[in-house]
């Protein structure tokens, strides 16, 4: 590309002033974005790519400050500019898109006038013109009925239809560069995939540039042309997504890759192979390369005695990264190991058996209340797990899958239907009530690493009392015992002196994990426990849950909206959608066609590191349908590629048994839906 | 309660068990993060060395009259704020005021928190009907106008300092009890809340062990608001001649006894009054600042 490039960062470093001093977060970055080019900028929480983003912007804050180097926007340098010529550029030549949309709408004003607003300010169109722009725009973003989303409130709008709006918004005044911080973290996998097409496609036809920037590889292949590997706040690899995702020069790069499941191999093909230790905090950053601690191609005198540049990678031109080793590592390759390395086991007594479950939510009435229609968020689910199985959940959000974590566990009573745990019936019972041998049966690791532990206590506190309520062992053992359950889930056990607010997030989910160990349960309910962490983080969780069980022999019920976890740690998968199972099986068989319509598009709403494929096959249009009103027929109805008529509408489809154990709720028959699939024809909503 | 001790941390770890002295010299220091909290607390810290050492550094007895004075009142060498109307030394009983006052108004304070907090949790963990009973009677204490609460209740009871603390925590109670209830609202629905009720806690620990110390940051800005208040209303009543009883000497009273002679001798109420004042905007700094330094964290 020989035009200027629309962004350029020189050797920028931006320092934070904290209460030990101005800490140097980026040391010194250089990138270019071409016209026309999307860049991806990936790395983990920590890594400093917001800070780069809040940089190009001059949004650092109070604390945040450019200590050196040039930012440079369409040739001229950021930091010259006047408060006015900033703002004319911000929003105009240059928009952001964050990752919480309704942070960047304002909940009082409609959307069309927010919309409008932007040309109307930068352009000084009329009314009428600036209505015309936004009306064009909603259609772009593939909003339907624009004439009444203009109108609408931000809270009117779904999380998926919030984010258009928000694209819409930095789009409308037809950008140089768009930014985006993360912009689809909080958005189900369907949505997300259809957001990130329509990104591509916008940039294809506006020829917008872009910075994007995610933690998620994934989401970068699917629209950037190039991408950026940021580690404590330095680039370490940088080149075109083929470049990098099939030769991978950096250490770090390759570890990123190898701690990410993917949705083709499960545990037994390709084990996921953490980074070890953690970064350094900014405040002491080692001499020599960042990663080096963590590297397993260290050389300690040439690694760590001087700054590293940045080397070519020969033969390659634009990919480069930052290691002394570039030309004498050997070339990555994902690891495979032989199939069946991981023996099956027999399958083992049934541990749990829920039959016809339903949960409903009966909204509380008020003193004047009417009482509304009660929310279905269980319909009659049917399971069994068996002892020693990993049984995985799968779903968005609001299908019922934490729902149902809740009534197993007993923080939520069953409306109708049973659940038995180890033949006892638990499902109205609530956790109160329940015999103390039964609350050490089935014990829960949850999502969120902030809230799990209580700040208030330490790590030794929070182990030590599960002990004693669970296992009702006097206070005097508590010290070896607790250190024993640190080292199961491999921390070290001067740990156990620390408040929560001084644990990363890996290392608070594994204290909640040694928690809920305490009373050596028989089933682990795990809702969502990876989700919130970063990928190298992830993996070592998932690997640790995953040894845990398998040493335990106890059943894990995994609740997940990741696919590639599901696929990597699940013997068995329920797919749910609005609070029934549609389909269910051995998670071979439910990763290969015939699919469920609904698993199908799940599928293919995966972003794959692949940088051949293409965008999603399947993308599932509106939002999941309120729980309040569960259609007659088929629950998925409204939104299925694949309906074939009223008969979806009007009655509910028969469970079709395909081989032992796998089972799919579809009118369609299994061997039409494996044809449809294997073809893999593009679909179409089929109108009926 | 804690496994760890010092000497099985490595050195280089983060000396993560502090000493108790340590930890408090932690917290100290982080108040000069923020001007208004070091100026909130040097106010008040000033307040309560006056009332400490009132006897030691109170020229006279509060109560002791100096017929000589009574001729020439204004603040002179002998009595350096003047004396009132009865020949008392004004900065004596100034000094031996802030004794009364800052005993009544934590008391009363601290009476009001544990009674809201105790209400405010119960309401919050519970919801349903218990929230309903206890919200309704808070409102129902909460729509007296409290002044003329104040009065019925101490002039049928009588006023001491027994029943003054008595009265404050009963209608201050239900300002905590909605403090805390809220955010129990909101902590009842966290994670670690559902990891104790899954290893069988009882509601009672789960309210004051999992709960209560993690709404500690908000309640405790709102007890420094809330003294800085009750010093008011103590002068207020005081004014209003049902504060504490004579001779013992109040700031509000003082201020009664002698605002009559505002025109001619004002030091002799400016004084009691700019105490109040000083204490009160001390109490109120502390609590801006306080929750500043919650907030940056």
């Amino acid at each position: 590309m020989t035009d200027a490039p629309i962004l350029a960062l020189e050797n920028l470093r931006v320092s934070y002033a904290s209460r030990a001093g101005l800490v140097n977060v980026i040391p010194d970055l250089t990138f270019s974005i071409a016209p026309g080019e999307a860049m991806g900028l990936v790395g983990e929480s920590g890594c400093g790519k917001s800070t780069v983003a809040l940089a190009i912007v001059r949004y650092l804050g109070r604390a945040g400050r450019i200590v050196g180097g040039r930012i440079r926007f369409e040739g001229r340098d950021v930091a010259g500019l006047t408060p006015s010529e900033l703002r004319a550029v911000r929003g105009h030549r240059l928009a952001m898109v964050y990752q919480d949309p309704m942070a960047s709408l304002n909940p009082v004003m409609t959307v069309g006038r927010q919309l409008m607003e932007v040309p109307m300010l930068h352009e000084g169109l009329g009314e009428r013109a600036a209505r015309a722009r936004a009306l064009e725009m909603l259609a772009e973003v593939r909003l339907l009925d624009g004439e009444r989303t203009l109108t609408r409130y931000p809270h009117q709008l779904s999380g998926g239809q919030q984010q258009r709006i928000v694209i819409a918004m930095a789009l409308i005044a037809e950008p140089a560069l768009l930014i985006m911080d993360e912009p689809t973290t909080g958005l189900d996998v369907t949505v997300e995939a259809a957001v990130l097409d329509l990104v591509r496609e916008l940039r294809r036809r506006h020829g917008t540039s872009v910075l994007f920037i995610s933690h998620n590889l994934g989401t970068v292949v699917r629209v950037c042309d190039r991408v950026g590997v940021m580690y404590a706040g330095e680039l370490v690899e940088e080149g075109s997504i083929r470049q990098v995702f099939a030769n991978p020069r950096h250490p770090y790069t390759r570890g990123l890759l190898d701690c990410l499941p993917s949705v083709a191999r499960d545990k037994r093909q390709a084990p996921l192979r953490p980074i070890p230790g953690q970064a350094a905090p900014a405040a002491a950053r080692p001499v020599g390369c960042g990663f080096a601690a963590r590297c397993a191609h260290v050389e300690p005198g040439r690694c760590t005695s001087r700054a590293i540049a940045i080397l070519p990678v020969v033969g390659e031109p634009g990919h480069a990264a930052q290691c002394v080793r570039i030309a004498e590592l050997p070339r990555w390759e994902r690891r495979l190991v032989e199939a069946g390395a991981g023996a099956d086991r027999p399958p083992g007594r049934v541990t749990l058996r829920i039959e016809g479950l339903e949960k409903r939510y009966l909204e509380r009435r008020g003193l004047f209340g009417s009482g509304r229609a009660p929310v279905r968020a269980l319909n009659g689910i049917d399971l069994l797990v068996r002892k020693g199985e990993t049984l995985a959940i799968v779903g968005e959000s609001g299908c019922g899958k934490s729902t149902l974590a809740k009534v197993l566990t007993g923080l939520e009573t069953a409306t109708a239907g049973r659940v038995e745990i180890e033949g006892a019936e638990v499902g109205s019972v609530p956790v109160e009530s329940r015999p103390l041998a039964l609350k050490r049966t089935i014990q829960m690791v949850f999502q969120n690493p902030d809230s799990t532990l209580n700040p208030s206590h330490r790590v030794g506190y929070a182990i030590g009392r599960a002990l004693r309520r669970l296992r009702r062992r006097p206070g005097g053992e508590d010290a070896s015992e607790v250190a024993r359950l640190l080292a199961v889930v491999k921390l070290p056990a001067d740990l156990a002196g620390r408040r929560p607010d001084r644990l990363s997030g890996g290392q608070s989910q594994r204290v909640a994990i040694a928690r809920a160990l305490a009373g050596n349960p028989d089933v682990i309910v795990a809702d969502e426990p990876v989700s919130a962490l970063d990928v190298s983080v992830q993996a070592a969780i998932i690997n640790l849950l995953n040894e845990i069980q398998a040493e335990r022999g106890a059943t894990l019920i995994f609740i997940s909206h990741d696919l590639s976890v599901v696929r990597y740690l699940a013997d068995h998968v329920a797919v749910m959608y609005l609070g029934t199972i549609v389909e269910l099986g051995p998670v071979v068989d439910v990763f290969a066609p015939p699919f469920h319509p609904y698993t199908e598009a799940l599928l293919s709403a995966v972003p794959v590191l692949d940088p051949d494929a293409q965008g999603a096959r399947v993308v599932l249009e509106g939002p999941l349908p309120s729980a309040t009103e569960i259609p007659r027929g088929c629950p998925f109805s409204g939104r299925c590629p694949r309906r074939i008529g009223v008969i979806c509408d009007e009655t509910p489809p028969p469970t079709r048994q395909l081989s032992s154990g796998h089972r799919i709720v579809c009118h369609i028959e299994a061997e039409e839906l494996r044809e449809l699939q294997r073809a893999g024809d593009p679909v179409t909503r089929r109108s009926g | 309660m804690h496994p760890t001790t010092a000497e099985h941390l490595p050195a280089v770890s983060e000396p993560v068990s502090r000493g108790f002295a340590q930890a408090w010299a932690r917290r100290l220091s982080l108040l000069t993060e923020s001007k208004p909290a070091l100026i909130g607390a040097g106010l008040v810290l000033f307040w309560v060395l006056a009332a400490v050492l009132a006897p030691v550094i109170a020229p006279y007895s509060p109560n002791a009259n100096d017929m000589a004075a009574l001729a020439h009142p204004t603040p002179s060498s002998t009595h350096w704020l003047g004396t009132d109307h009865l020949g008392r030394d004004v900065l004596s009983r100034v000094l031996w005021g802030a004794r009364t006052v800052l005993t009544v108004a934590p008391l009363a304070v601290l009476g009001a928190a544990l009674l809201g907090s105790l209400l405010g949790l119960t309401a919050g963990y519970y919801r349903g009907w218990t929230d309903l009973a206890v919200v309704r009677a808070c409102d129902i204490v909460l729509s007296f106008p409290v002044i003329i609460l104040y009065m019925i209740i101490l002039a049928h009871f009588g006023s001491s300092a027994l029943n003054i603390i008595a009265v404050l925590t009963l209608t201050k109670a239900p300002i905590i009890a909605r403090i805390v209830r809220g955010l129990t609202i909101e902590l009842r629905e966290r994670e670690y809340v559902a990891a104790a009720k899954l290893r069988g806690e009882s509601p009672l620990y789960i309210m004051l062990v999992e709960i209560l110390p993690n709404a500690r940051g908000p309640l405790i800005v709102d007890m420094c608001l809330r003294t800085g208040y009750n010093v008011v209303i103590i002068g207020a009543l005081g004014f209003l001649g049902i504060g504490l009883p004579p001779p013992d000497p109040d700031w509000g009273g003082m201020v009664k006894d002698t605002y009559g002679m505002m025109s001619v001798w004002p030091h002799m109420a400016l004084f009691p009054c700019a105490a109040i004042s000083s204490l009160v905007i001390g109490f109120n700094l502390l609590a801006v600042g306080l929750r500043e330094i919650g907030l940056r964290d």
